[in-house]
């Protein structure tokens, strides 16, 4: 029996055991919608706007470790998605992105809701396809699939013309998928294991350093394992968060622009580091100049050849999958007879300690104003630890980071590459839908929610009850801090007026609006909205409107060259 | 240093625009790049002719391993390789360039292609320099029109690439 394209398309989603897709509909995708409307093998989400079906999709993906997928249609419905993509791809999540297309013989002519998908996306996917031939809809997408979750992850998007879902094909989806131009490593070479393990055991102020590659790869079990036994300090990235227990007392934190004082001196001053899934970005490392000017020598472990030696010479590279190269490393370790340097490394934990001694994340409290910093606290003693944290981005995004001690992977979603404003309402839905009972915290400023806000009535539409931290400040305080420190306190276009009042805008989607003005009431009233298991509560919290985040490593400047609260 | 990378790709539409769409992208030399399809149809054999510092090459290299499309990437500078590029010229062939121009094309081991009354047109293979002695060599009021294929390379000996 024959299938249409459309329904190819259903089956195709039924055998990869997809939930749920995010979508919106539109002319060049009616044919799959009414396909939608036929089976109960997924759930689709409807957003209200494709940006938000991306983000979504991208969320699900990044709390489960699944493949997300979004459906939009052709034109403005796939260009609106660009935004999703590029998040998605700049921090390495598994997607499948469906756009819908015109039909094949208007390819070409600027139809209506024409646009050229495969090209606008090319830069911003892992991989894209334009199935031209409905006999090879089900093996594009099998591929799709593949791509998207294996090696180093990323969006794929398979466009697909409107006359491809209406023509009929014989329905096989392949079982494996085999490509001679596609095989990523997963083992690491057992030599370049043997010598890391060597120059680690040797090391004298050894440092682990660890990213998003841990979270992603669901090796944080191992990565304890491995930092347990060698007793040796660790700091993720921001990407990192929740890879190993921030709790732990080998942890120093995140590192980066806004890391910790003692894990970025610990990283300055290393002369061993093993970075693991971590790509030593220009805001992990701040100015590489400036880096270099401290010999050490760099292991690094990363599934993306190209991610190694990038912007920092690499020593040992590891080319592989971060767990299967920690069990080996694992396994080598407790074969050696070789320990680790125990006098050198109590005098490295006495240094880390001094560091770690001078408190860098202390900030005054200021009376009955509340200050961002202490919501954040107080919304991880409230959700004891536990929550699924989403964030837009700016100044709340940071501390976020810094104040929620985020003890298990994936529990932290932000757009750490491409940071993208507006990113943190869809994805709370994304992982609120993933986990219909888990606590999901979207901590976010006014000005990052005002560019997703219409998602408030997708959250109306699925009773979703996602509680939303906002950190009101009446400024874009990231940009009003970067403008305070090296613009002379210009605050152009840095300030949001003509605010809505966020409470009755909340209530006026059904949903629960709280306004917090007094730093005494934060606790009681996050208590009192989390207590509302089934209610989307809205949390305006009227914060310090000046208040900067600190430690920061000013742009451009070197990891010691880290400025403190209390230096200004 | 200048470097010539081959690669074997997926004969697919849209391949050749994600490897421009990789230099442009990120901010890569390209002096010339030539594509056609291989004894195998499936396949496209493609020459870059790039240049950049020994970690830019490196990256470059790695860059295109990454795309899903690229089957094999070999950088012909790590060995033994020849090099031919085709250049057809046109220059004027009246009087006083007619013997000259003759005379140029028999000292390059060029062919004169085409004959009119006012012009030859040249074929010549070589290198990337010899082409460009040949150019600096010809009396500069007498060129008309060049056009270049970009060079395309291959290893010596048995250093084959090949899937």
């Amino acid at each position: 029996m024959e299938l249409t394209g459309a329904e190819i398309v259903i089956r195709c989603l039924h055998e990869e055991n997809v939930e749920f897709v995010f979508g919106y509909p539109g002319g060049a995708v009616l044919n799959i919608y009414d396909a939608i409307f036929k089976q109960d093998s997924f759930k689709h989400i409807l957003v209200r706007h494709e940006q938000a079906a991306v983000h979504a999709a991208d969320a699900y993906a990044r709390a489960t470790g699944k493949v997300g997928v979004a459906l939009v249609t052709s034109g403005p419905g796939a260009t609106n998605a660009v935004t999703g993509i590029a998040t998605a791809y700049m921090d390495s999540i598994p997607l499948v992105v469906i756009s819908g297309q015109v039909p094949t013989p208007a390819i070409g002519q600027d139809a209506f809701q024409e646009c050229d998908m495969v090209g606008i996306t090319r830069p911003c996917v892992k991989h894209n396809f334009l199935v031209k031939d409905v006999k090879e809809l089900a093996s594009t997408i099998k591929k799709a699939f593949y791509i998207a979750a294996s090696g180093r992850p990323g969006p794929v998007v398979v466009d697909i013309p409107k006359d491809v879902t209406a023509l009929t094909a014989k329905f096989d989806y392949p079982k494996t998928v085999q490509m001679r131009s596609y095989n990523p490593v997963i083992k690491g070479h057992s030599g370049q294991i043997k010598k890391a393990l060597k120059l680690l055991l040797e090391a004298k102020r050894p440092i682990i350093y660890t990213g998003g590659g841990v979270v992603l790869g669901d090796a944080s079990g191992l990565l304890a394992q491995l930092v347990r036994k060698l007793g040796y300090p660790m700091t993720n990235t921001l990407m990192g968060l929740g890879g190993y227990p921030a709790t732990d007392k080998l942890c120093l934190g995140m590192l980066g622009m806004h890391g910790t004082l003692e894990a970025n001196m610990a990283m300055h001053e290393a002369d061993v580091i093993l970075a693991v899934g971590a790509r030593f970005d220009d805001r992990v490392i701040g100015n590489p100049g400036h880096f270099f000017t401290n010999p050490r020598k760099i292991i690094h472990i990363d599934v993306d050849p190209s991610s190694i030696s990038k912007r920092v010479k690499v020593d040992v590279p590891i080319v592989g999958d971060v767990k299967s190269v920690l069990a080996d490393m694992l396994e080598l370790l407790a074969e050696s007879d070789k320990a680790p340097n125990a006098t050198a490394l109590k005098a490295w934990w006495q240094q880390i300690e001094a560091w770690r001694g001078k408190k860098c994340l202390g900030y005054k409290k200021d009376g009955e104003i509340i200050k961002p910093q202490y919501v954040l606290e107080k919304l991880w003693e409230v959700t004891k630890g536990e929550a699924f944290v989403t964030s837009d981005v700016g100044q709340h995004q940071m501390w976020a980071a810094q104040y929620y001690k985020f003890d298990q992977p994936r529990r932290w979603i932000n757009s750490g590459g491409l940071g993208t404003m507006g990113v943190g309402l869809p994805y709370a839905m994304g992982v609120q839908f993933a986990y219909p009972k888990a606590q999901v915290a979207c901590v976010t400023g006014e000005g990052s929610i005002q560019m997703n806000i219409q998602e408030l009535s997708t959250c109306k539409q699925y009773h979703l009850p996602i509680k939303v931290i906002l950190l009101n400040n009446r400024y874009l305080g990231m940009v009003r801090q970067w403008q305070e420190f090296f613009y002379e306190n210009r605050y152009s276009e840095s300030y949001m007026d003509s605010l809505p009042d966020f409470v009755g805008l909340a209530e006026s989607y059904g949903h629960v609006g709280m306004r917090i003005e007094k730093s005494t009431d934060v606790e009681g009233a996050l208590k009192e909205a989390f207590a509302m298991k089934d209610r989307f509560v809205f949390m305006d919290f009227v914060t310090d409107q000046k208040e900067n985040v600190f430690p920061m490593v000013p742009n451009g400047k070197g990891l010691s060259e880290i400025i403190l609260a209390e230096d200004l | 240093m200048r470097h010539i990378i081959s690669l074997l790709m997926e004969n697919e539409s849209g391949a050749l625009s994600r490897v421009a769409g990789l230099f442009s992208a990120r901010a890569y030399n390209i002096e010339s790049l030539t594509v056609a399809p291989t004894e195998d149809e499936t396949l496209s054999r493609m020459t870059i002719v790039t240049s950049g510092s020994d970690e830019v090459i490196e990256q470059i290299i790695k860059q295109l391993n990454k795309l899903v499309d690229v089957v094999k990437v070999l950088d012909l500078n790590d060995g033994r390789y020849l090099e031919r590029e085709l250049m057809l010229v046109k220059v004027k062939a009246t009087a006083p360039y007619r013997e000259e121009m003759k005379r140029m094309s028999d000292i390059f081991r060029g062919r004169i292609i085409d004959v009119a009354d006012d012009t030859y047109t040249i074929e010549l293979t070589g290198s990337g320099s010899k082409l460009d002695a040949f150019l600096e060599a010809l009396d500069k009021t007498a060129l008309l029109e060049t056009v270049r294929t970009g060079a395309s390379g291959i290893g010596r000996g048995d250093r084959i690439l090949k899937v």
